[in-house]
């Protein structure tokens, strides 16, 4: 019992992992073996990386000890920001640098108010959902632009690999992820990271620069939701003032089915994934089995409640358990 | 003899009104442990945190081994060789003893700017030594510090400013909250000091702790020190009395 604790406390993404099989499995069966089958798993991995995105970003700021409830909004606002220069045709190089700096500033706006004024980032980025959504329809004007044709959209949208089984954007979400995972666990800065989130007091009398990295914390979540924004919307074709509503919450849910803890200083990027992945099969699973889609949102609140019970419950028996001087 | 660790020149310190510290002077030789005792507000805390680079003193100077010190913030006084060890530790429950020991102090492989990557075997194998040399027996340095008890873990505290060659190492209450057995325990890591040639100063509530301990008893009131003896030149009685 005792390993199984230390197992779960330095993998917490494990008891996701192995639901996920379960699932997998479940809907493989129920489904006839459509589930699994080459053309299902391009709709599943297509989408994968468009919400993945976002619960990393969440994911490593919540390991750091703060919210981000703006990725939806922000989601939306970057793509629109980028198509509304395109239609302007200032490129598209220039146009998506241009949605990432107004992602940057929101980013840094979080951190900024929240630090600066003490308040909780749950407030700070709840606040900025409704103002960057708001931005988001303002920008648009009621009629979203039309992308221009010359826009290398391929970068993002092209199936490749064998069979066509996934997109160029599944590419870039590796790679990030990868990224991501580095640096909370091979880089002194993924230490800083934990240990703010783990215990602010102790990580600022060692000298880390807390404030710092939480500032870096929020301008990577929002970074990451505006490319996952782009990327929906190079795939739709067409930039909606609408979409990502609701993904902030998607997010947080990915995050702590992964085993990402609410207090911080715990969780994993494989955690996040396993835990966006998780979502993206009981959406889909749900629908080859023929279950009414509207126990989607269902079966997500069960298991974010489920997860983080279980969660806590594991971490409190570990707590107990001491290591012995021997 | 030698300069002095840590000296204090007529330092004052005022919150908002309050005279905290007032005309303090101190002065603490290399290899000494002195014990800081005194009543809630008698101004220990305040001292320390001057000490510790946390807040700077208002007036008055501060000189470490002779030179004028210049701290504001913790990391400057940890390049100076002070390293302070709060009673509500500071340790990362959350995370590994040898990501905790190197917290902020990374040895990194290959770096710029001080961003890099973690030399983890390095720290592995620095760690169980840093551990080892403080007479604390842990399984593994991968343990996480959140599984040890409060004795250990002050000890893995202890363990992490002897690793980086602490001149002085400031322990503020680190017996707080401690059972017997854990306190006696961080009273033998305090007594380790001396052979290692680390200058201590530890405050705590309990004068018998210090006695148990310390070279020196320094007893502070009111922002004031009204007492600097050594051990052997007074008793327990005697402080008792006059606090």
């Amino acid at each position: 019992m005792r390993n199984l604790f230390r197992i779960y406390l330095e993998k917490p993404e494990l008891a996701g992992i192995a639901l996920l099989a379960v699932l997998v499995a479940v809907f493989e069966l129920r489904s006839g073996g459509t589930f699994l089958s080459p053309d299902n798993l391009r709709g599943i991995l297509g989408l994968l990386p468009e919400v993945g995105l976002v619960a990393i970003g969440v994911t490593v700021l919540m390991i750091c000890g703060e919210f981000d409830l703006s990725v939806g909004s922000v989601f939306a606002l970057m793509p629109m920001v980028a198509a509304e220069l395109m239609e302007r045709n200032i490129g598209f190089l220039p146009a998506i640098l241009a949605g990432f700096a107004v992602c940057a500033a929101i980013g840094l706006l979080n951190g900024f108010i929240t630090l600066r004024f003490a308040i909780p980032s749950f407030i700070t980025t709840l606040g900025m959902l409704f103002i960057a959504r708001s931005l988001t329809v303002v920008i648009s004007g009621g009629f979203p632009p039309v992308l221009p044709d010359d826009i290398p959209s391929w970068l993002f949208t092209q199936f490749i690999g064998p069979g066509g089984l996934i997109r160029m954007s599944f590419l870039w979400f590796v790679a990030i992820a990868l990224l991501a995972s580095a640096l909370l666990s091979l880089t002194n800065v993924g230490n800083w990271i934990k240990s703010t989130g783990g215990f602010l007091e102790a990580a600022a009398a060692m000298g880390i620069p807390v404030n710092g990295v939480k500032m870096g914390c929020f301008l990577l979540s929002s970074l990451l939701a505006g490319f996952a924004g782009l990327i929906q919307v190079l795939r739709l074709a067409s930039p909606l003032p609408s979409i990502g509503e609701g993904l902030e919450l998607q997010a947080v849910a990915a995050a702590v089915i992964g085993g990402t803890a609410l207090t911080g200083g715990v969780g994993t990027v494989l955690g996040a994934i396993v835990g966006a992945l998780l979502i993206r099969v009981i959406d889909n699973g749900l629908v080859l089995t023929q279950v009414d889609a509207n126990w989607f949102k269902f079966a997500v609140g069960a298991l974010t409640i489920f997860a983080v019970v279980a969660n806590s419950w594991l971490r409190r028996a570990a707590r107990s358990i001491r290591i012995e001087a021997g | 003899m030698s300069a002095p660790i840590v000296e204090c020149r007529g330092v004052h310190k005022w919150y908002a009104g309050v005279h905290a510290l007032k005309d303090v002077n101190l002065s603490i030789a290399p290899g000494e442990v002195v014990g800081l005792v005194g009543d809630n507000g008698a101004g220990k805390s305040t001292l320390i945190k001057i000490l510790s680079g946390v807040h700077r003193q208002d007036a008055g100077e501060l000189l470490i081994e002779g030179k004028p010190a210049e701290m504001r913030s913790p990391k400057d006084a940890m390049r100076l060789g002070i390293e302070t060890i709060y009673q509500s530790n500071s340790m990362v429950p959350t995370m590994s003893i040898a990501r905790n020991l190197f917290l902020g102090r990374e040895p990194l492989r290959i770096g710029i700017f001080g961003v890099g990557l973690l030399d983890k075997e390095r720290m592995r194998r620095e760690s169980v030594h840093a551990i080892a040399d403080v007479d604390l027996h842990l399984r593994s340095s991968e343990a996480l510090v959140g599984e040890l008890s409060g004795g250990q873990r002050q000890g893995v505290a202890i363990a992490r400013a002897m690793h980086f060659k602490s001149k002085l190492l400031v322990l503020d209450e680190p017996t707080n909250h401690l059972s017997v057995k854990e306190t006696n325990k961080v009273l033998g890591f305090i007594r380790g000091l001396k052979p290692q040639g680390v200058t201590g100063i530890f405050i705590s509530h309990n004068i018998h702790h210090v006695f148990q301990c310390c070279d020196r008893v320094i007893a502070m009131a009111r922002g004031e020190i009204v007492f600097d003896r050594a051990v052997d030149a007074t008793s327990i009685d005697e402080i008792q009395e006059m606090l």
